[in-house]
């Protein structure tokens, strides 16, 4: 069944891949000369990456992660403090990847033995130690003041410091982590995955062993967050805990929401509406924060499968496919 | 010095017990947890300062908050936002109180205020005198009000029909539809309870804390902290959870780490998951 839809929506996949990649391209062809708009857009890379984690933990595992933040954090701290002590940016951004995947591991398997709403609430517990932590510690953290000075890496020989090709690095990452991430999907793991959520007592009796498939699903998720944490430090080259607030998670949430949560683009059109559109219409943060809150409650009520499946339609009016299906 | 940390304990805890037990009844009647608990208190707060401020005596603000709350945090919610996801996953429910709540204290911080206030002291200043024990007014009478209205809710839920429904809910959802019960509108009282109960607790918390948009968030998670450690599908663990956390929290803060008080809360409460998943006093559930 997989495969055979697979194959039915090749030409959709020709033509999001298409898209992908040459939205990558054409973005510092347009924005190159203009430092912010780089910034933005390596940021929005970066975001996506983790919005992609959370969408593999909560999209098609069904899992609420309110730590993704924290995740994020320790994979920045990770980089940070490694390559201010001289350590190779390539090793740092592993270790912070491992790290934040150990910490996953470390946190679902008391909360995933029991209902998952314990899990919201001990990521949620843990978002607020990781902050308290990096707050507090200011001997190694810096606390409030920060780690300034963060070096971008290089790349066998190749100086990324400047913003174009800080921009390539983090694209080359999101574009790595896509594949990585459909390769997922479209494996054992991710078909278990999937089945978890749709039913999990169904998955169980068909021999989908929950703990160890839940546990996967969270701790690849987490790891996913501290890659673009690990990113996130040297595009700052400023950070501190100020940068993983606990309500950052819930952002994310509603990103992902936004974008559509199960669905593979979800996480890009997602992280790509909410950072975007502040940047074209005026009014504060704040305001912002109402006006998407308000739109992930409509979308959650009337689409549930958010803006991505609304380009579906699109897709499967052009390709002339079935109407869309509104999951749960 | 020791008495007067147990007072204080117990009275903050008092208060985390009284939204633990919304929480815990929202869960037990519609399987909703509630992320936006913290922010209910948020916004019963803010309207009470709001007719405070404009000269409403005290008696009357807390009546018309009670009113307001009972309508928008309950009904409208319930109505609204509930309603139509209660079908849903789980996950989804969780993910729209989680939005409600960024809503919430957002609106707040844009449309009325994002700058700390202080909340008028209701209770005086003077503190009461035992011998050598000096007890603060507010810390005791928070005891008192918290103590006779979960009396008063117990009584509701033992003793009156609507209360017994409740309780049938709670316990199996279809065989209270098989005996006439109407779901629905005992899941809306419930959520109108939740928010009578998060009125009380706001108007016990705010002159303690200062009142700032985004102070629900706290709050809202020693509920759950709470109520998770007490038993989350009992109403006297989410009692006994919020007096926990409120002494624990109190202790931790005087003789250990002021920094770090919410990781002792957490620790204990893992501690409770890993040794006993359904809370000190819960039950398993189906």
């Amino acid at each position: 069944m997989a495969k055979r839809t697979n194959r039915k929506l090749t030409i959709g996949r020709f033509v999001r891949w298409a898209i992908f990649l040459g939205v990558i391209l054409c973005v510092p062809l347009i924005f190159g000369g203009n430092r912010y708009h780089m910034y933005v857009a390596t940021l929005i890379g970066v975001y996506i990456i983790t919005i992609m984690g959370l969408n593999l933990t909560l999209g098609y595992t069904g899992q609420i992660s309110l730590g993704h933040a924290a995740f994020m954090g320790l994979g920045a701290y990770t980089v940070a403090l490694m390559t201010l002590n001289g350590y190779s940016f390539w090793l740092a951004l592993p270790l912070g990847a491992l790290i934040s995947f150990v910490a996953g591991l470390i946190l679902g398997l008391p909360s995933l033995r029991v209902k998952h709403h314990y899990l919201a609430l001990v990521t949620l517990g843990f978002g607020t130690v990781v902050y308290l932590l990096l707050s507090n510690e200011y001997e190694i953290t810096g606390g409030f003041s920060g780690l300034p000075g963060i070096p971008r890496p290089h790349f066998f020989g190749i100086d990324l410091s400047s913003d174009i090709a800080f921009y390539f690095l983090v694209a080359g990452f999101l574009v790595l982590l896509t594949v990585v991430g459909l390769w997922i999907l479209n494996s054992r793991w991710g078909r278990a995955f999937q089945a978890i959520r749709e039913n999990d007592m169904r998955a169980e009796m068909v021999g989908v062993s929950l703990l160890a498939y839940k546990l996967l699903a969270f701790a690849i998720g987490a790891a996913y967050a501290g890659i673009a944490g690990g990113l996130l430090a040297p595009l700052m080259k400023f950070i501190d805990p100020t940068s993983f607030p606990v309500h950052e998670s819930f952002w994310f949430l509603i990103m992902l929401v936004i974008g559509g949560s199960g669905r593979f683009e979800g996480a890009f059109i997602g992280a790509i509406v909410v950072m975007l559109l502040p940047e074209f219409l005026r009014g504060t943060q704040q305001l912002f924060f109402v006006i998407f809150a308000a739109i992930t409650l409509l979308l959650l009520i009337f689409w549930p499968t958010g803006l991505a499946g609304l380009s579906d339609v699109f897709f499967r009016r052009v390709l002339q496919r079935t109407p869309p299906r509104l999951t749960k | 010095m020791f008495i007067q940390l147990v007072v204080s304990g117990v009275a903050i805890g008092a208060i985390y017990a009284l939204v633990a037990i919304g929480f815990t009844l929202l869960w037990q009647a519609s399987r909703t947890v509630n992320f936006a608990q913290g922010d209910f208190i948020t916004v019963s707060a803010v309207l009470m300062f709001i007719l405070v401020c404009l000269g409403v005596p005290f008696v009357w603000a807390l009546i018309a908050t009670v009113a307001m709350a009972s309508l928008l945090l309950g009904y409208v919610v319930k109505r609204g936002v509930i309603q139509p996801l209660i079908n849903r996953s789980q996950t989804t429910l969780i993910v729209a109180t989680i939005a409600l709540s960024f809503l919430a204290s957002n609106s707040i911080g844009t449309f009325w205020s994002a700058q700390c206030k202080a909340f008028p002291r209701i209770f005086g200043m003077l503190p009461y005198k035992f011998g050598s024990i000096v007890l603060s007014r507010q810390h005791v009478w928070t005891i008192v009000i918290a103590i006779a209205l979960i009396l008063a809710l117990n009584l509701f839920i033992q003793r009156t029909k609507p209360g017994k429904a409740m309780q049938a809910v709670a316990q199996n959802r279809d065989a209270a539809r098989v005996l006439g019960i109407n779901i629905d509108r005992v899941t809306t009282m419930v959520f109108v309870m939740n928010a009578v109960l998060v009125a009380f607790a706001a108007m016990l918390i705010a002159p303690v804390y200062m009142l700032r948009y985004d102070m629900g968030a706290a709050l809202g998670l020693k509920a759950f902290y709470s109520a998770t450690i007490g038993g989350f599908n009992q109403v006297r663990g989410a009692l006994l959870g919020g007096f926990l956390v409120g002494i624990i929290e109190t202790f931790s803060s005087a003789y250990l780490s002021t920094e770090y008080r919410e990781v002792f809360v957490l620790a204990v409460l893992i501690a409770v998951i890993l040794i006993r998943k359904e809370g000190l006093l819960g039950t398993e559930e189906r």
